[in-house]
């Protein structure tokens, strides 16, 4: 190997280590859509390796301050973005605060890729097969977002656009997400079926069950990964579970119309079919969980 | 054309390293090339295999899912640092080697690395989790039952000596 010039695999880049948010939302003003923000890099360090990507400008937040808060407030429960899986997945606060993120943290990759990535990345690179991005939407969560001009607040709902696409301008930061308050006597359900633990789902749902004092559902959220090019919550599905008793006939009815409703992708890894038919199994199984969790967890919840 | 190069400083395996490198390197590039700690395995090089992980201060990281950069400032530890003095194995490898883990070993430093951060934790653990928590490490020969044997021995070696080893 020739001296000073070990082979690389990754295209070439400046390198940015800002300390500030300010700093950082000035050089993403500066470079805009020359400039890519690195976080726990463990979606983008690979999209570089295998050159998908080429940014002029790398502009690494590992180092900015005030982004590590893992917060339960009055407003919700807010993760900074430099907050990775592990703490999340660690903290105490988080099967309190948002026991539907706390559901979704083993899914995530493997502890190694936990250790390394973070919620807030996550979210950014909204990759339609990733656990996170469909549990923000389940939760209607607020994405927090600052750049040289001042900051907004974008609903989840507003900020998935497409296949690794967000409404996050390209000289925009994400610094933060919040999660609201947990409503009362609503349980939880996280589950996927992919080929090997760890990998990408093929399917997989984040589902909310909300159960009022008289024993009918008052809010449900089924909000699907790994079934298009974005999370895709089946608002059909969840106005046929409101009002009803949370039993199996009203889980198989839902879990009907998802089938139908869905309009999944089909790849070499699974048809689209396939992959509509476990939505609809999925369906009833996190329903059942969710539902079982809204009676018990009336006062665990709490 | 001028690479982009930024001063970095670690502890590698309890030595300090100062280092002036390209910042498109990876970790794992950094510590076989320039550090000459090959134990370190590249397979897939994008984060699938497990076969780069390395302790970046004390918790299992993918080497190759890093810049070299992002390490700065931290305490990295790789398979190297688990024989004793002299290149004797240590007991975690000894377990594992006890236990005919290995037929190839191309990925035997991810999964002892996996291993080292696990254990470091001191709790028990069974065999179920031990198998959730090396499913992010491929092996292509063994059809990882003897990785685990070699896991759930290091597990009741130290369940018996107490941490620390």
């Amino acid at each position: 190997m020739a001296e000073g010039a070990p082979p690389v695999k990754m295209p070439a880049f400046c390198y940015h280590r800002p300390t500030t948010v300010e700093e950082a939302v000035g050089l993403l003003g500066e470079y805009g859509g020359d400039a890519k923000v690195l976080a726990g890099g463990q979606s983008l360090v690979p999209l570089l390796a295998l050159r998908l990507s080429h940014p002029e400008h790398l502009v690494d937040i590992g180092r900015v301050a005030g982004l590590d808060a893992v917060d339960d407030g009055p407003g919700g429960f807010t993760v900074g973005a430099g907050v990775r899986h592990a703490a999340v997945e660690r903290s105490p606060l988080t099967g309190r605060a948002a026991p539907l993120v706390a559901a979704a943290m083993p899914h995530i990759g493997h502890r190694a890729i936990r250790n390394r990535g973070t919620v807030c990345g996550s979210l950014a690179h909204a990759d339609p097969a990733a656990e996170l991005p469909p549990v923000a939407l389940a939760l209607d969560a607020e994405l927090l977002v600052r750049s040289r001009g001042g900051e907004r607040t974008i609903p989840a709902a507003d900020f998935f656009l497409g296949y690794l696409s967000s409404s996050l301008d390209e000289t925009e930061l994400l610094t933060a997400v919040r999660f609201p308050p947990w409503p009362p006597a609503t349980g939880w359900s996280v589950q996927e079926v992919s080929r090997r633990h760890g990998d990408y789902a093929l399917v997989g749902l984040a589902a909310l069950v909300g159960v009022g004092d008289g024993g009918r559902v008052e809010r449900a959220a089924l909000s699907f990964f790994g079934a298009g090019s974005t999370p895709v919550r089946v608002p059909e599905a969840e106005r046929v579970l409101l009002g009803e008793r949370p039993d199996a006939a009203a889980f198989a009815e839902a879990a009907d119309v998802v089938t139908k409703a869905i309009d999944p992708p089909g790849d070499n890894h699974a048809t689209a079919a396939y992959r509509a038919h476990v939505a609809g199994v999925l369906t009833r199984r996190c329903l059942a969980e969710a539902a079982q969790r809204a009676g018990a967890g009336a006062g665990g919840a709490a | 054309m001028n690479a982009d190069r930024h001063p970095l400083s670690m502890t590698v395996n309890g030595h300090r390293v100062d280092l002036i490198v390209e910042s498109r390197r990876t970790l794992a590039d950094v510590l076989r090339e320039d550090l000459g700690l090959t134990g370190t395995h590249l397979a897939c090089e994008h984060g699938v295999c497990g076969a780069c992980t390395v302790a970046v201060d004390g918790e299992a990281a993918r080497s190759c899912l890093m810049l070299a950069l992002q390490a700065d400032g931290s305490t990295v530890q790789t398979v190297e640092s688990l024989c004793l003095e002299g290149g004797e194995l240590g007991p975690l490898q000894q377990a594992f080697a006890d236990s005919h883990s290995f037929q190839c070993a191309f990925c035997a430093p991810g999964f002892l690395m996996t291993a080292h951060c696990l254990l470091a934790d001191g709790r028990p653990l069974t065999r179920a989790e031990i198998r959730e928590e090396l499913s992010g490490n491929l092996c292509r020969c063994t059809g990882y039952q003897s990785i685990v044997d070699g896991m759930d021995a290091a597990v009741a070696a130290l369940a018996k000596e107490g941490p620390g080893a």
